[in-house]
């Protein structure tokens, strides 16, 4: 039935505080979850004082910090810091979004920072991205041709242009996908807001010649009608993106061949 | 021990490409059940007190006999594809869930059958 008793490693213990300077001036508390494979310890908050007045004005900023001044052993990812590599994802103050454009003041008191829901930790704010990533993978995630490639590019009309507006600026930081309850609960089959959002930027593709193929592959109760228009996806988004929009796109598309 | 790749259990079984059925059924039926609910609410707020003499000559009018059968039909098919998906959704224990589905479905027949019997008495019966 319903699983009433959480695995192992679900509880949280309350960890290490590490105090700012003495002549820290504005202080904010970030509390941000640890768990270490290499130990037999639960997970816990570790609490860092941080003096806002030397640190940056993101909360990807304060993280460097912490991991430069106060504590090495913080593991997180990020890379590009301006939101569009995709890698510091993370559940900021209750929410999916990134680190890098996610402003220290727009949160009202203690910073806290987990790492993106529902997925087997590697280490502190790194998720096992494995599944999505294969997920990505099987929808075929390039231009489907049989029409010889011409010798210059594909051609394709303004208009034709302006439908993959809202679809190529997905970066796949799994925000909206790790906020979606269905993929929480069925995630081995459903393939989640990010991936059927990406699976859309190819049927939407006007010089894409695979739309039946791919729409015969997500007509299925998991893949794609596991959607139940709970839109924490869109709300979640950092790219500001539509992923429930892309997936009713779909379900349209699907209902316009019957 | 899993050693399967990540693309084969990302690909599963395949798709059963046959989701769409189901999902459009399911609206469908909401659709219908709106009208039907308010017809019926708005029926039942006038035999109020009525004898089932007075409940047999309602529903011996063919349009009411037909709207109730309607409601009935699209109710049960309604609940039991919700609940489907409810239990598809929030039971992992597979005996469980097939089990629990397949009693959702033939209640659903059964209640149907017998909802439907008790309006053609009203109708038929003496």
């Amino acid at each position: 039935m319903v699983e009433f008793n959480l695995p192992a490693n679900s509880k949280i213990t309350q960890g290490k505080t590490f105090k700012a300077g003495p002549d820290a001036t504005n202080i904010r508390k970030f509390k941000i979850y640890r768990w270490d494979p290499d130990t037999d310890d639960l997970p816990r908050v570790d609490t860092y004082e941080v003096d806002l007045d030397r640190c940056g004005p993101m909360v990807l900023d304060a993280l460097i910090k912490i991991k430069n001044e106060m504590d090495s052993t913080l593991t997180f990812r990020r890379s590009c810091r301006e939101g569009v590599c995709g890698s510091c994802a993370f559940n900021i103050d209750g929410t999916n979004t990134l680190a890098c454009t996610k402003a220290i003041s727009d949160i009202s008191g203690d910073v806290k920072i987990y790492p993106l829901p529902h997925l087997p930790v590697v280490k502190d704010l790194v998720p096992d991205l494995t599944l999505p990533y294969a997920q990505y993978k099987s929808i075929e995630p390039w231009l489907q041709a049989d029409t010889p490639a011409p010798t210059r590019e594909r051609l394709q009309s303004v208009e034709e242009r302006e439908k993959l507006d809202g679809l190529w600026e997905c970066i796949l930081c799994f925000c909206c996908q790790t906020s979606c309850p269905s993929y929480w609960w069925n995630g081995d089959r459903y393939l989640g807001p990010a991936i059927l959002l990406q699976s859309y930027r190819w049927i939407a593709d006007s010089r894409d010649e695979a739309t039946g193929k791919r729409l015969d592959s997500l007509n299925d109760p998991f893949r794609l009608y596991r959607c139940h228009t709970i839109m924490n996806c869109t709300n979640t988004c950092p790219k500001h993106l539509n992923p429930g929009l892309a997936i009713a796109e779909i379900k349209k598309s699907i209902a316009a061949r019957q | 021990m899993e050693m399967r790749s990540p693309l084969s259990r990302a690909r599963g079984l395949g798709s059963t490409g046959d989701g769409y059925g189901h999902w459009w059924l399911e609206r469908m039926s909401a659709i219908a059940l709106v009208p039907l609910t308010l017809w019926f609410a708005w029926a039942m707020t006038g035999l109020v007190g009525a004898d089932l003499a007075a409940l047999k000559a309602w529903a011996g009018r063919g349009q009411n006999a037909v709207l109730l059968i309607l409601m009935i039909s699209a109710g049960l098919h309604h609940w039991s594809m919700g609940l489907t998906v409810v239990l598809e959704d929030y039971v992992h224990a597979e005996k469980i869930r097939v089990g629990a589905i397949i009693t959702v479905k033939l209640a659903a027949v059964l209640l149907a059958a017998l909802n439907i019997f008790a309006v053609l008495k009203l109708v038929f019966g003496s």
